[in-house]
């Protein structure tokens, strides 16, 4: 059933896609008066079997790898382009169906074909079964990924609630010093955001600086918690300490800076970089430490 | 390329999902420093690292990474064994320097990059 629909897919597809979309714009041609032997840059280079010749900007014929094997067979390296090209070339306009392409090549058997504009005829791609798979291939994809956000609409969790405002909260407790449970607060979190359908760029967001947040509780202190909040309109993350608090704020948002021990670094740790990586994914960030005291790290999601 | 293929063309050891090497990796990261991998990791990155322990495995969950691959001859830590089986992340090793590693992977067409 799944085959089967796939398949009128791609069908469907053929027809609805253009060879403008599937088309490389970026076409290497040359010109009638170049010597043959100048192909075998061009096609090296480019790591290409054939090219359209153009004049003017106007095609006039189309020369394949397998014209200059026959010259070099024949020892005919110094002939013009213009003399070896094939020239009653067959062509396809930008704004065709891909399925006019596909139909070609199966009746050609050629490997190329130069696109012209249809209004101007000028040479503005060229097409090779290559790029119709990897355009296909790419559609598909579109597509797949737009049903994707489709069956996980955002925000599903609030749809229906009819209150002046709403809420989750989620708490979780963040054991100090403890390395092999560290990480277990952000990817729960991680996981409850997916499931309620949050968009995956801000849960991505909110696990990298959760995680952060949870490896200095982890690190400098005896343990705290983490507490998030979601409304329709953002996500907050607080991650509160009892810890020994921050002296300078400033100071420690800069990168590199660290007071982690060594064998702390040892692990990876400690490089300096938890507060910036926290800072670069949040919307907002508001640090609140009292030496002694402890640290309170407030991060905003915007939904 | 499939993570199947690269383990098999470097003779890499498996030893967590092995199930799960079917999945396409195009890129690699390279870093020691978790911070680092958690800021410029992409998701589907296929991560060389020097560190055997369990955080290693919630950084890999946490950033989608395609697999853990352990350069030097360095085995996983118990914990980090037991974790990454629960978490279907395949934790792979490699007798091979890191540099070595890295080398290789390229040469097999993996391209490194990173996050902005």
């Amino acid at each position: 059933m799944l085959e089967r629909s796939r398949f009128s897919k791609l069908r469907e597809l053929v027809y609805e896609v253009k060879v403008e979309d599937v088309m490389t714009r970026e076409v290497v041609s040359v010109e009638p008066d170049c010597p043959v032997r100048e192909l075998r840059e061009l096609l090296k280079n480019h790591r290409i079997s054939g090219l359209p010749v153009v004049q003017h900007g106007e095609l006039v014929g189309i020369i394949s790898i397998e014209d200059f094997i026959k010259c070099l067979w024949n020892g005919e390296l110094d002939a013009k382009v213009a003399q070896r090209m094939t020239t009653s070339v067959e062509v396809l306009f930008a704004d065709e169906p891909v399925i006019h392409a596909v139909q070609k090549f199966e009746r050609s058997g050629y490997g190329r074909f130069p696109v012209l504009d249809r209004g101007t005829r000028r040479l503005v791609g060229i097409l090779t079964k290559g790029d119709i798979i990897s355009g296909l291939l790419r559609q598909l994809e579109r597509e797949y990924l737009a049903r994707e956000q489709e069956r996980a609409p955002q925000k599903p969790l609030f749809r229906g609630l009819v209150a002046d405002s709403a809420s989750i909260r989620l708490c979780y407790r963040v054991a100090g010093r403890d390395f092999n449970r560290a990480g277990a607060a952000a990817s729960a979190l991680k996981s409850t955001l997916y499931r309620i359908g949050i968009d995956r760029d801000v849960v991505r967001r909110a696990a990298i600086a959760t995680y952060e947040a949870e490896m200095n509780i982890v690190i400098f202190t005896d343990g705290g918690e983490i507490e998030s909040q979601i409304t329709p309109e953002a996500i907050t993350v607080l991650a509160r300490d009892q810890g020994p608090g921050i002296p300078d704020v400033q100071k420690a948002l800069q990168p590199g800076f660290s007071t982690a021990p060594d064998w702390v670094r040892e692990l990876g740790f400690g490089a300096g970089m938890g507060l910036n990586n926290m800072q670069k994914c949040a919307d907002r960030m508001d640090i609140r430490s009292q030496v002694g005291r402890g640290t309170e790290v407030f991060m905003q999601f915007a939904l | 390329m499939q993570l199947q293929d690269i383990v098999q063309k470097l003779g890499l050891d498996v030893h967590t999902a092995a199930g799960r090497l079917g999945r396409a990796v195009h890129r690699g990261y390279a870093s020691d420093i978790l911070s680092d991998v958690m800021a410029h990791a992409r998701p589907g990155d296929l991560w060389v690292t020097l560190q055997t322990h369990v955080n290693t495995v919630a950084v890999a969950e946490l950033k989608e990474l395609a697999a853990i691959v352990l350069a030097g001859g360095r085995r996983p830590d118990p914990e980090t064994l037991e974790k990454a089986a629960q978490r279907e992340i395949p934790l792979l090793s490699s007798p091979l320097p890191k540099f070595e590693l890295v080398g290789r992977l390229y040469q097999l067409g993996l391209r490194g990059g990173q996050e902005p």
